[in-house]
């Protein structure tokens, strides 16, 4: 061969350039389709901004590693589907900052968690999930009940995902607090709450243990409205089908 | 490079780069032959997967989108076409399921087999969560083995519950009805709710106070057999258990019996219509009902 290389191996610069332009060229092949693509482009009805006390259980999703074992995204194959319901649309993500899909299965998917089982559930899960999965091998979560859910930074967490793109308006920042408290108690004024989220907001005792907010709360709110926001049926397999 | 670069190495009888230091030389061994074809292959390849599969974005005058590539692959379509070749095939089936009325369901042994065997299937992926994997239930979630049911055990009222879910506020068809909060909600004084307490133990055949319970029984006459009739049997139109036999949802000692009585028990079921198609959730009445505690409709007009 001849040594025609051997002007990247003797000037740094030229090296570094050439590197640049390789990488460059890899990214913009893998990187640009995406934004063009419609799979992952489609806008869906539905999605709205999660509710300052779905975000605060999204937050204790993220501190307790809950995605280290639990994927958020059904992919697009029969057994999938079969098992978990419609796949998941790229859109069902787009205020997931970061987005949770995960890497790895070792409980079940819960990108369509929300709906299938009953607060009470969820309640007995946490605190030990062998109490109904006889052979789960989750860890226990029975301090998320005890633990008064901290809000003071509720605001700002609104505000830093307004800054990723989330379309949070000044209302929903300022009422951040009085969202979150409304929603976790059914006696409240929450009117306000379903005026800024829309009506499909569900408002309960989600730990049912009366008026305080827990984490444990935030953390069932959160989990309770994966999945449910979007009617699939528009989009993807029935949608298909019927082409 | 030009040739008066060129310094074989003695031993190897491979070029050198023509750096030295300290005399120490540095050799040009170019990239063995099989690594070097190995790599343009890999380019061809691509350069094929790029016309093959969608991959080149253009802008077709409005809006941008991207190529469909030749076989015009979409993972979507793919998965689509599977679960509808699946739909075709058991479609007889599932046809004559959503058709028949269970009654002919149950008396047809091949639908039965489909039915049962699919509603095993399902359960174990919606129902085994909380009732467990062999519906034997946990505390707060009933045995679906046994013939003691909240809301009716014939196959109509399961697959009514199944449908509609309990307590499942989406549904405007869901089966409800709201235990007060004695205690909580200051309708008993707590010394009455202690009463109560001894009464229901009394009904249920276990250890009580014969003294605090016939105290107790006025209590219940008054507040609670509305719901759970005067002998205690209960309502199955209200999902009020009867008190009267052995089996507890969350206990039967006389704590757990005390906090029912002063938070009271609104347990909830999801329901299933918006998640399964009919077909399914009538295989899951079938196989609910089979399970061992499924109530005739004679036996239970008769109760």
């Amino acid at each position: 061969m001849q040594m025609s290389h051997a002007i990247f191996e003797r000037n740094s610069i030229i090296l570094l350039i050439g590197v640049l332009i390789t990488v460059a060229i890899g990214g913009i092949v893998e990187i640009v389709p995406l934004f063009l693509i419609k799979n992952t482009i489609e806008r869906v009805e539905g999605m709205r901004p999660y509710t300052p006390l779905e975000l605060a259980g999204r937050q204790i999703y993220l501190r307790e590693g809950c995605y280290t074992c639990h994927s958020q995204m059904i992919r697009s194959l029969r057994s999938e589907v079969d098992r978990y319901g419609h796949y998941s649309l790229a859109a069902e993500s787009m205020y997931d900052h970061p987005f949770q899909w995960g890497s790895k299965r070792t409980g079940p998917d819960l990108a369509r968690v929300g709906g299938k089982y009953s607060d009470e559930w969820h309640q007995v899960h946490m605190k030990n999930p062998r109490n109904v999965v006889p052979n789960s091998i989750m860890p226990g979560y029975a301090f998320l009940s005890e633990e008064v859910l901290e809000t003071e930074e509720i605001k700002d967490l609104i505000k830093a995902h307004r800054m990723t793109g989330v379309p949070y308006d000044d209302e929903m920042v300022e009422n951040a607090l009085a969202d979150l408290k409304a929603q976790a108690n059914p006696d409240s004024d929450y009117d306000d709450l379903l005026n800024r989220y829309g009506e499909k907001v569900s408002v309960r005792d989600f730990a049912g243990d009366g008026p305080k907010v827990t984490e444990l709360d935030a953390l069932i709110a959160y989990l309770q409205m994966l999945g449910t926001l979007v009617d699939t049926d528009v989009y993807g397999i029935e949608a298909k089908l019927q082409q | 490079m030009s040739s008066e670069h060129k310094d074989v190495d003695q031993h190897s009888g491979t070029e050198t780069t023509g750096h030295e230091w300290d005399g120490i030389k540095e050799l040009n061994t170019p990239l063995p032959k099989w690594w070097l074809y190995t790599f343009y292959v890999t380019v061809v390849w691509a350069l094929g997967y790029f016309i093959v599969f969608p991959a080149i974005p253009y802008f077709d005058g409005s809006k941008w989108d991207a190529t469909g590539g030749v076989i015009n692959y979409d993972q979507r379509a793919v998965v689509a076409e599977a679960v509808e070749e699946n739909e075709a095939r058991l479609k007889p089936y599932t046809e004559a399921i959503v058709k028949a009325s269970f009654q002919e369901i149950l008396a047809d042994q091949e639908l039965m087999d489909v039915a049962y065997a699919g509603g095993s299937i399902a359960f174990k992926e919606n129902c085994a969560g909380c009732h467990g994997t062999g519906a034997q239930g946990f505390v707060a979630f009933p045995n679906l083995n046994d013939d003691d049911w909240l809301w009716g055990g014939t196959i109509e009222d399961i697959h009514q519950t199944i449908t509609h879910g309990i307590r499942w506020e989406q549904d405007y068809d869901t089966r409800y009805s709201q235990m007060p909060s004695f205690g909580s909600d200051e309708i008993l004084e707590k010394e009455d709710i202690k009463d109560v307490t001894q009464y229901v133990m009394q009904l249920g055949g276990l250890d009580h106070s014969a003294e605090a319970a016939a105290r107790g029984a006025t209590v219940f006459e008054e507040q609670c057999s509305v719901c759970h009739a005067a002998d205690g049997k209960g309502d199955k139109t209200q999902g009020a258990p009867n008190l009267t036999d052995a089996i507890w949802l969350f206990g039967s000692d006389r704590e757990t019996i005390y906090e029912t009585i002063y938070y009271a028990r609104n347990s909830v079921m999801p329901a299933w219509k918006e998640r399964l198609d009919e077909a399914t959730i009538k295989k899951l009445a079938v196989y609910v009902y089979s399970l061992g505690g499924g109530v005739e409709p004679s036996d239970a007009a008769a109760r």
